[in-house]
C-alpha cells in the first residue's frame, strides 16, 4: 500500500517539477511548485516524520508558495506565453542528465537492498523535541537569530525610502 | 519499500532544479528551482533517518533547520528582487550584468 502511494505521488511530484522548469506561464509554475511541495509533505508522511510533513505543509505550502505568488504580482513578470529561456537551455540540460546520471548511479549502487520498514518506527513528536530543545539548542537559537536578521534586511530592502 | 525508489526521486527533483536556475532567465522562476533543491535534499535526511539504527530523530531535525534557513533565504531573496525590479524594472538575470566582470 505504501509502495503504491510512494509511486504515485513520486510521479505527479517528478511530473510537477519538470513543468514547472518548464511551463511558460509563471502562476502555472508557481502552482506546480505547490503540487510537488505536497508531493514532498505526504513523502515526509510516509517516511513516518509526521511533524515535519506539517511544517512543510505550513512553511512552504503555506508561506513560500503565497510569498512567491506576491513577488510574480509585485515584479509585474511578463505573464502569459512568453519565451523565458535563456540561450544556455542546451548547456543546461546535458549538464543536469549528467547530474542525474551520476548520482543516480552512486546512490542506487551503494544503497542497493536496503529498505525503510514502516511499520517499525512509529513518529515520536516527544523524542524529536527533546532531542531538538537538548542537544540541538545551540543550533536552534542561531536559526532564530538568523531568522531575525532575514526578516530585518528583508524589510529594510523592500521598504521605499 | 526500498530506499533507493526516494533516493532517486529526490536525485530527479535535484536535477530538476539544477536544470531549472541554469535555464531560466526569470529570477523568481530560479528562486522557485532552488526551493525544489532544497525539497530533495530534505527528502534524503528524512529517508535516511528511518535507516537511523538508533530510534533518534536527527535527519527530521536537519530537515527543520534546512526548512527554517530556506525560508530565510526565500525572503531576502524575493526581497532582493523586488528592489532590482524598482531599480532596473526587470527580472530577467541575463540583463542583470552589473557585477560581471
Amino acid at each position: 500500500m505504501q509502495q503504491l502511494v510512494f509511486l504515485v505521488v513520486g510521479a505527479v511530484m517528478a511530473v510537477a517539477a519538470v513543468r514547472l522548469v518548464t511551463t511558460t506561464n509563471l502562476v502555472h509554475g508557481a502552482l506546480y511548485l505547490m503540487v510537488t511541495l505536497l508531493g514532498v509533505a505526504i513523502v515526509f508522511l510516509l517516511l513516518t516524520a509526521e511533524f515535519v510533513a506539517w511544517v512543510q505543509v505550513l512553511i512552504y505550502v503555506g508561506a513560500v508558495v503565497v510569498l512567491i505568488l506576491f513577488g510574480l504580482m509585485l515584479t509585474r513578470a511578463p505573464i502569459g506565453r512568453t519565451a523565458m529561456d535563456r540561450q544556455q537551455r542546451m548547456l543546461a540540460a546535458p549538464a543536469a542528465l549528467l547530474l542525474f546520471g551520476v548520482t543516480a548511479t552512486i546512490l542506487w549502487r551503494s544503497f542497493e537492498g536496503q529498505t525503510i520498514d514502516f511499520g517499525n518506527e512509529v513518529a515520536d513528536l516527544d523524542r524529536l523535541g527533546t532531542e531538538l530543545f537538548t542537544r540541538f539548542v545551540m543550533p536552534f537559537e542561531i536559526v532564530s537569530v538568523l531568522l531575525l536578521a532575514a526578516l530585518v534586511g528583508a524589510v529594510f530592502l523592500a521598504k521605499r525610502d | 519499500m526500498p530506499v533507493q525508489w526516494v533516493l532517486l526521486l529526490s536525485t530527479f527533483l535535484f536535477s530538476v532544479g539544477v536544470y531549472g536556475v541554469l535555464s531560466r532567465r526569470n529570477a523568481v522562476i530560479v528562486l522557485m528551482s532552488i526551493e525544489v533543491m532544497l525539497n530533495a535534499v530534505n527528502l534524503n535526511l528524512v529517508a535516511f533517518n528511518t535507516m537511523l539504527p538508533s530510534q533518534r530523530p536527527v535527519g527530521q531535525i536537519f530537515a527543520l533547520f534546512v526548512i527554517a534557513i530556506a525560508a530565510a533565504e526565500l525572503g531576502v531573496g524575493l526581497a532582493i528582487v523586488l528592489l532590482v525590479y524598482r531599480n532596473r524594472a526587470t527580472v530577467s538575470i541575463n540583463e542583470l550584468n552589473l557585477m560581471k566582470w
